[in-house]
């Protein structure tokens, strides 16, 4: 079970906005430790989110995404009150889910 | 005449410099705002609020009697009044140095053994991680560290003589870099720290967390770098060289606003 | 655990007293400073403790910063004639290398950190605080600019004994900034051993020579 997640979504104009930290460490696979040896890959590579139970985004991230990523996106719809959940699972079979309720 | 050119010379290089040098900070201005949507620090502050809730060491017990100097229990505004003296034990302590006597005398935990772990290893990881929180809970809130005690004037002028020190192979002292308005090394701005710098600079920005290592870096952390990059011996964890400075840099940035956890470069 | 200071005492009783003025003297501050320093630092790699040492410039200009009053001419006059006498000159004669070695010696900011080895070769740490080349963007503004360094000072020649003046005072304070200004901020880079000779000489060239980018 990964670390928890900062989400915060925000309902206004027919929209939500939704703003989400991840605590992972997003190890890309290209860097060698200090005796040259190659530090292995481990970063997400799926990241879904969804609006009571809908899917509304997901994504495939590689290596080029840095530790602890950031991601805010905006979708048609929500109101206060409802739940928006984010997931990600990563290389190493490990994931994470988190709910909140849109403000 | 020659000599007039030459001092023409001098100053329009000078002027040059200086409107190059203003569309640098004004580039820097503008990636320091991108960085403070989605803070990583939160993450970091998330994790402590649950250890400083989780019942943990030999004792089973949470931190939730700490007295952080506001009284036991009490988390709200204490960080801005960090450093300050502690009768119980006739000290001068800063927030990290308050959080380990906490986590022993609460806990149970070893001081001497938390003291020697390195920066983000062991239970420094977790001093770290309750730093972070216990900042973050006087967010905005104006820095007001005390000199009412005899032992906290004391340590402001320790503070200031430790400040002002110039030593080891390239003469620094923090005052080579901190002791004069809009300097900036390389391309970092550099607080003048012997006064205000104002809100959210310098004392108040730290803990920080840092884009370019991914790191969480409270005061003493921040304090170790600049030692070691001064080319000086290591500071110890939460010694008293190290609260020193911290009442002198924060009595001097008295009723500044506090920003952290900020997020650095 | 700390050793009681009869100082402390004397304050305590003022504690009981209620609201109180009392400041420690300058003395004793010095003192109690001296104390937390010898017990809050510990060797790490190639940075000793022995580094808290500090020479007599350094004690001096440090209590001038504290005092917040500048040295007096006498005592800076003392320091900046002990500090030219620090000064060795090129063991050949010649005070210039390649300026393109300087340009990398005054990038790098690496050496003498507990981070670092013993063997590591150092840099200059120069555009930490200088701006110098035009090309080089990310420089420091705690020193002056140092871009057309050579161009400014009518140095066409460096061999010439028009531009000897010159040569031997940027020599002289790279080695020992201090001889020229007893308090300056700038690390005495050959003094200190810093930098080598054969390092300084290029610094030299980036800063002197007409073919050098900073004289463009």
């Amino acid at each position: 079970m990964g670390k928890p997640m900062r989400i915060r979504a925000k309902a206004a104009n027919g929209e939500t906005t939704v703003r989400a930290l991840m605590a992972h460490i997003m190890e890309g696979g290209q860097r060698k430790d200090s005796s040259g040896n190659r530090i292995p890959a481990h970063h997400i590579t799926d990241v879904t989110a969804s609006h009571n139970g809908k899917t509304v985004l997901t994504a495939q991230w590689g290596s080029a995404v840095s530790q602890n990523p950031f991601l805010a996106f905006t979708f048609k719809g929500g109101a206060a009150g409802e739940k928006l959940a984010i997931s990600w699972k990563d290389n190493k079979g490990d994931s994470r889910t988190d709910e909140v309720t849109i403000s | 005449m020659k000599r007039k050119l030459a001092l023409v010379a001098v100053l329009a290089s000078s002027v040059m410099g200086l409107a190059h040098a203003n569309d640098v900070e004004a580039g820097i201005a503008q990636y320091r705002e991108m960085l403070q949507d989605g803070n990583p620090a939160e993450l970091f502050e998330m994790s402590g609020e649950e250890l400083w809730t989780t019942p943990r060491g030999p004792k089973n017990a949470t931190m939730e009697k700490c007295d952080l100097g506001k009284g036991p229990g009490v988390v709200a505004a204490a960080f801005v009044e960090l450093p300050r003296y502690f009768a119980d034990t006739g000290r001068v302590q800063d927030l990290e140095s308050r959080i380990v006597t906490c986590m022993v005398s609460l806990q149970g935990f070893d001081e001497a053994k938390i003291l020697k772990t390195g920066y983000a290893k062991g239970e420094q990881a977790n001093v770290r991680d309750m730093a972070t929180y216990v900042a973050g809970a006087s967010r905005e809130l104006k820095i007001n560290v005390p000199q009412d005690h005899q032992k906290e004037r004391e340590m402001y002028e320790v503070g200031k003589r430790l400040f002002f020190m110039r030593s080891g192979p390239h003469d620094f002292a923090c005052a080579t870099c901190h002791a004069e308005d809009n300097k900036r090394i390389r391309l970092q701005g550099l607080p003048n720290l012997t006064g205000n710098p104002g809100d959210g600079i310098g004392f108040a920005a730290w803990p920080a967390y840092r884009v370019g290592n991914g790191q969480m870096w409270p005061m003493q952390k921040r304090l170790n770098d600049c030692y070691r990059q001064q080319r000086f011996p290591e500071p110890k964890f939460a010694s008293d060289a190290t609260i020193a400075l911290g009442v002198y840099m924060g009595v001097n940035a008295k009723d500044a606003k506090s920003i952290a956890p900020a997020i650095k470069r | 655990m700390k050793k009681i200071i009869p100082f402390a005492l004397v304050g305590a009783t003022l504690v009981l007293a209620g609201c109180m003025s009392t400041s420690i003297s300058s003395a004793d501050a010095d003192k109690l400073t001296a104390e937390i320093t010898a017990n809050s630092f510990q060797s790490k790699g190639i940075a000793k403790v022995e580094r808290l040492q500090q020479d007599e410039a350094n004690r001096l200009c440090s209590a001038a910063n504290v005092a917040g009053k500048p040295l007096a001419a006498d005592v800076a006059a003392a320091i900046e004639a002990a500090q030219l006498k620090t000064i060795q000159w090129p063991t050949d004669g010649k005070f210039l290398g390649d300026h393109a070695k300087g340009e990398k010696i005054a990038q790098s900011g690496k050496g003498l950190t507990w981070k670092d080895k013993a063997d590591r070769v150092n840099g200059g740490n120069c555009y930490n605080c200088h701006q110098i080349s035009k090309e080089e963007v990310s420089y420091g503004t705690l020193g002056p600019s140092l871009y057309n360094y050579g161009k400014l000072r009518g140095v066409t020649d460096p061999n010439s004994p028009a531009a000897k003046a010159v040569v031997e005072y940027t020599w002289g304070k790279l080695w020992n900034a201090r001889a020229y200004n007893a308090c300056s901020n700038m690390p005495r880079v050959g003094h200190n051993g810093i930098l080598t000779e054969a390092q300084i000489k290029d610094v030299m060239a980036l800063l002197l020579d007409p073919q050098s980018p900073v004289n463009q």
